[in-house]
């Protein structure tokens, strides 16, 4: 019953959806407000059914219906509740379902929050949302059908693959990632809606500019929680390995930055109009090839789904949705000709035109290195890897070039650089970074990258910080009251550029983190007899016993160790390793994470004598890890506080703006 | 609309097609090995529960089967028993097999054999995975094929079959080697 | 279950019992740890080249995972043997170049700067450098257009709602 509930309302979905599509383009076409209004009504009414189908997938999973081809796939009686319900999007199938869900959200949402004001462009925009939802419908209906039919019904499945049911993080980093991911799909679709409609002035940028920020933010969380989770995990004490599956993500990431800060340049300047059209149909498509790069047997990565008949869909749409995407934008490419003009070479919207030249050339780096391998093998007949090193070194010095934008651009006022202004703000970031140069070089700091990222961090966090504080002082100076009340005053007195700021200054305690823990890793491993020790650094770890438990779904041996810092015994750490009785002898680590502040200590556990006498381990220092996860909580903040809902006060908001605008922020 | 540039963006479209479908053509887990066509790595191995050593260089002049296995390897069990098969019937014909110990304990091994019936052909114990390294090894099972002139000539990935078997090693006794992979 | 599974899990039922024994009763203290037991010295130019070549080469058994980062078995003897060729006074070239010979041009994980791969590095220089070179004229020609862009003087930054007015 479940299984024809759900199956039906995807099957309904998808008829809904090519009737809102056609209905859409019609409308416009025989200009009539009836079907465009029953278009839009086709995208709540696809919400709906998707609701349906996901909320039945999810009962049929807790209720262990393993007559559904899904459930058969990923459940099993002995798995825990949580992981149950978030084994919706453990597979393929499920996956994809998921995915539809939160697009026909999205899609509900923004023609919601749109309806009826943007005429030909919205409707035109709907019809590009549900025909983009259409594809996932219509492939949940055929080659990925979670709601297939199991005869005979099995009485038990195999679970999750054990991965994604080993840690916590996997209920969290996937309905992000899908957030940010499908969130990219609006604003593409209300560029396109602006290219078909013809209509090509910022309307479609201002619509989508929040939209964008929004899923960009729920992106970078996404991107982080992954890496936490590999971290967590994978029993590696690294968190980022250059896997396609982790560049799939962070081109899209890349591309959506340089965005958001070129869309600017547009609402301010009227330049790179057919720039910013490019630069979201770029990221819709990379988010759109990372799932077939991923989903598709092209490239096989660790977090890869297997293979399928979906890879030909996903070629398929990815050929139509390119070509029409070129064709509209290169069609168009005349009436798109910038009107704008800038005063100054020395300005923020130079700052911007690098800061766009840096990410692209990095997108371009990470997308050739991930589709090397096959260029190679088309062109060579021979099958060659492009893994970390190669990404390490190209790209490491963009990303230093670009730590130094984010501390060069706030200094910059848009239009016209006053040297004396320029000159008095740059005195405090320079004497940080010389200051902080001078103490790494002290500490006997090597890594001339490490270096370069440590001192332009300390120059781009004076500089940024420098920017609340003047402009804090001078609303004190202006209005009075405490620091902390004219900072907030100040922040929500312009959201969007301390917002801004804030994120700049996540992302910088994020390349502080990245920089620390690779420069300064050290890792150790040995096989220890119970009582013996294992010293790194200030740490030692004695091993005290090994011990088993068994769970209904696994079963569980720890290596419990006793922390010792400076001497003096700090608790104790269980390295684990999980072996799941459903899938097979390859087992699962659980590594064990002590975070401080400074420094990490991380343990892992490769191996062990089965009379317990032994234990392999591998011991690993990483500095300042917990600053990566800690600075990505701070640019969700500063993007979410940029663009949440406020009452509007014109009046006395402006006001302080003006006089800040006017003052350079002296 | 500019329909003369819009063509322009189909043709900026085709290449990006076409390799991501040539891509789809690609199996990502197919990693040709370098090893045939050239001479066998050479090994020195000792067989288990036996004080002997087993060096590929006396064996030339001789068709060598070498297989690596492991206890811990399910598909090696699919394949064990032809494997035993074969060896008895081509052992008489001057094919020596080995069935070399890969990342496991002599305990585990020996435990494996008893539970698979015995095997007519030696095991070899290989510490430290030196020699699977030197043949590429990327897991178990492999089987590599070496001619009388101590070529490699064929490597298989994952179970091998009987009929496979001899319709490598037919042509290497009749003289018509070819190398394959 | 496999039945491998099923050994480690017999075998661990009781191990734990036998284990435990030895640390039982010994409270961890300062005492129990020698000061100068393995104590963290500079490593060594070998451990360097080790961890060098072992960080260009791909682990055979993982997805992507150099053999340096790799936790699994055979990554952990291919780093011996890495070590091994160092200390016969193979260079760290050699040593990359015999796991080649053995595993292809794919055990690679940065592709030899050569023909057709000098590409992958190429490229995206070129890029950086053509873009720089066409955001340069680019820019030139806007600061020196008349000025007549005042469309965007409106833009309103206080805007937040997703809707225009």
């Amino acid at each position: 019953m479940t299984r024809i509930i759900g199956y039906s309302a995807l099957v309904a979905a998808l008829a809904v959806a090519s009737y809102g599509m056609i209905a859409a383009i019609v409308g416009v076409k025989r200009r009539e407000a009836a079907l465009i209004r029953s278009a839009r009504s086709a995208a709540y009414t696809c919400f709906g059914l998707l609701t349906v189908a996901n909320l039945a997938m999810i009962y049929g999973l807790v209720t262990h219906d393993f007559s559904i081809d899904y459930v058969a796939q990923v459940g099993s009686r002995a798995t825990p509740l949580l992981f149950t319900v978030i084994s919706l999007w453990s597979a393929l199938e499920g996956s994809i379902l998921f995915w539809g869900w939160v697009l026909a959200f999205y899609a509900a949402l923004a023609m919601w929050l749109t309806r009826a004001k943007l005429g030909a462009l919205g409707a035109y925009a709907n019809a590009i949302l549900l025909f983009v939802s259409g594809f996932f419908y219509l492939l949940l209906v055929g080659p990925a059908n979670p709601f297939g039919l199991v005869s005979p019904v099995p009485m038990d499945g195999p679970g999750p693959n054990p991965l994604l049911q080993n840690h916590i993080l996997m209920a969290v980093h996937p309905p992000l990632l899908y957030l940010g991911y499908v969130g990219m799909t609006v604003p593409f679709a209300f560029g396109l809606g602006a290219l078909m409609s013809g209509r090509l002035d910022d309307t479609w940028l201002r619509v989508t500019r929040n939209w964008t920020i929004v899923a960009w933010s729920f992106l970078t969380l996404a991107i982080v929680a992954g890496m936490w989770w590999s971290y967590e995990v994978l029993g590696w004490g690294g968190y980022w390995a250059w896997d396609p599956v982790e560049n799939a993500s962070f081109m899209p990431w890349l591309t959506a930055t340089a965005f958001m800060h070129s869309s600017m340049v547009q609402e301010r300047r009227g330049l790179l109009r057919m720039w910013n059209m490019s630069l979201i149909i770029a990221t819709f498509l990379l988010t759109i090839l990372g799932t077939f790069l991923t989903r598709s047997g092209v490239i096989s990565s660790v977090h890869a789904f297997g293979e399928g008949p979906i890879g030909m869909f996903f070629l398929a749409f990815i050929a139509i949705i390119l070509v029409f995407s070129m064709v509209m934008l290169l069609g168009r490419s005349t009436e798109l000709r910038s009107d704008g003009h800038l005063d100054n070479m020395a300005s923020r919207e130079t700052v911007f035109l690098l800061n766009n030249l840096l990410l692209t050339a990095f997108t371009f780096t990470v997308l050739l290195g991930t589709l090397f391998p096959i260029l190679a093998e088309a062109v060579r007949g021979v099958k060659v890897s492009v893994g970390a090193p190669f990404f390490n070194r190209m790209t490491i010095p963009l990303c230093v070039a670009l730590v130094f934008l984010v501390g060069i651009g706030p200094m910059l006022p848009w239009r016209v650089v006053n040297a004396q202004d320029l000159r008095r703000k740059l005195v405090k970031p320079a004497l940080a970074a010389i200051l902080v140069l001078a103490v790494v070089l002290t500490v006997g700091m090597r890594d001339f990258w490490g270096i370069l990222a440590f001192t332009f961090s300390a120059f781009a966090a004076v500089s940024n910080i420098q920017e609340f504080a003047l402009g804090t002082a001078a609303r004190r100076r202006a209005g009075g009251g405490s620091w902390a009340e004219s900072l907030w005053g100040l922040m929500n007195a312009n959201p969007r550029r301390y917002g801004g700021y804030t994120a700049h200054l996540g992302l910088i305690m994020m390349v502080v983190g990245i920089t620390g823990s690779s420069v300064f890793r050290l890792e150790r491993e040995a096989t220890v007899r119970v009582g013996e020790v294992v010293q790194l650094q200030e740490y030692a770890v004695q091993f005290q016993e090994l011990w088993a438990r068994d769970e209904p779904h696994r079963f569980v041996v720890g290596a419990r160790f006793d922390v010792l810092v400076n001497g003096r015994l700090s608790g104790e750490m269980n390295p684990r390793l999980n072996y799941y009785r459903a899938r097979g002898s390859e087992p699962i680590t659980t590594p064990a994470v002590r975070t401080r502040a400074h420094k990490d200590l991380y343990m892992n556990l490769l191996a062990f004598e089965q009379d317990g006498s032994s234990a392999t381990v591998t011991v690993i220092t990483e500095p300042l890890v917990v600053w990566i996860w800690i600075g990505s909580a701070i640019i969700a903040f500063g993007a979410f506080f940029s663009v949440w809902p406020r009452r509007r006060q014109r009046a006395t908001v402006r006001a302080p703006r003006g006089r800040h605008e006017k003052a350079g922020v002296a | 609309m500019n329909w003369r540039r819009s063509a322009l963006g189909i043709g900026i479209s085709i290449p990006i097609l076409g390799l991501l479908a040539y891509g789809m053509t690609l199996d990502p887990r197919d990693i040709p090995s370098p090893l045939p066509g050239r001479e066998a790595p050479e090994f020195a191995l000792p067989v288990l529960d036996a004080p002997d050593t087993v060096r590929l260089a006396d064996l030339r002049g001789e068709v060598v089967v070498l297989n690596f296995w492991a206890s811990w390897c399910m598909e090696c069990r699919y394949e064990h028993s032809d494997l035993s098969l074969a060896a008895t019937m081509y052992e008489p014909r001057g094919v020596r097999f080995f069935g070399v110990l890969y990342n496991d304990t002599p305990a585990n091994g020996r435990a494996w054999i008893r539970e698979m019936g015995g095997q007519t052909y030696p095991a070899l114990m290989d510490a430290g995975s030196r020699t699977a390294v030197s043949y590429g090894l990327y897991g178990v099972p492999e089987t590599f094929i070496i001619d009388q002139n101590g070529v490699v000539v064929h490597k298989q990935i994952g179970p091998i079959t009987l009929s496979r078997l001899a319709s490598l090693l037919e042509p290497l006794l009749e003289g018509e080697a070819e190398v394959s992979s | 279950m496999t039945i491998s599974t099923l050994l480690v899990v017999v075998a661990l039922l009781y191990a734990p019992a036998q284990g435990a024994t030895p640390a039982a009763g010994q409270a961890p203290t300062a005492e129990a740890v020698s000061p100068n037991q393995g104590r963290y010295v500079e490593e060594t130019l070998l451990d360097r080249q080790t961890r060098e070549v072992s960080s260009k080469l791909r682990c055979v058994v993982c997805q992507g995972l150099s053999l340096q980062d790799s936790p699994s078995q055979l990554a952990q003897e291919m780093r011996a043997i890495v070590r091994e060729k160092l200390e016969e006074g193979m260079t760290p070239d050699e040593v990359k170049a015999y796991f080649v010979e053995k595993y292809g041009e794919w055990v690679l994980l940065q592709p030899d700067p050569r023909g057709f791969n000098l590409l992958v590095y190429i490229m995206p220089v070129a890029i950086l450098f053509g873009g720089a070179g066409f955001v340069f004229f680019k820019a030139r020609s806007w600061t020196r257009r008349p000025d007549d862009g005042f469309a965007a003087e409106a833009a309103d930054e206080e805007e937040t709602e997703l809707t225009p007015r």
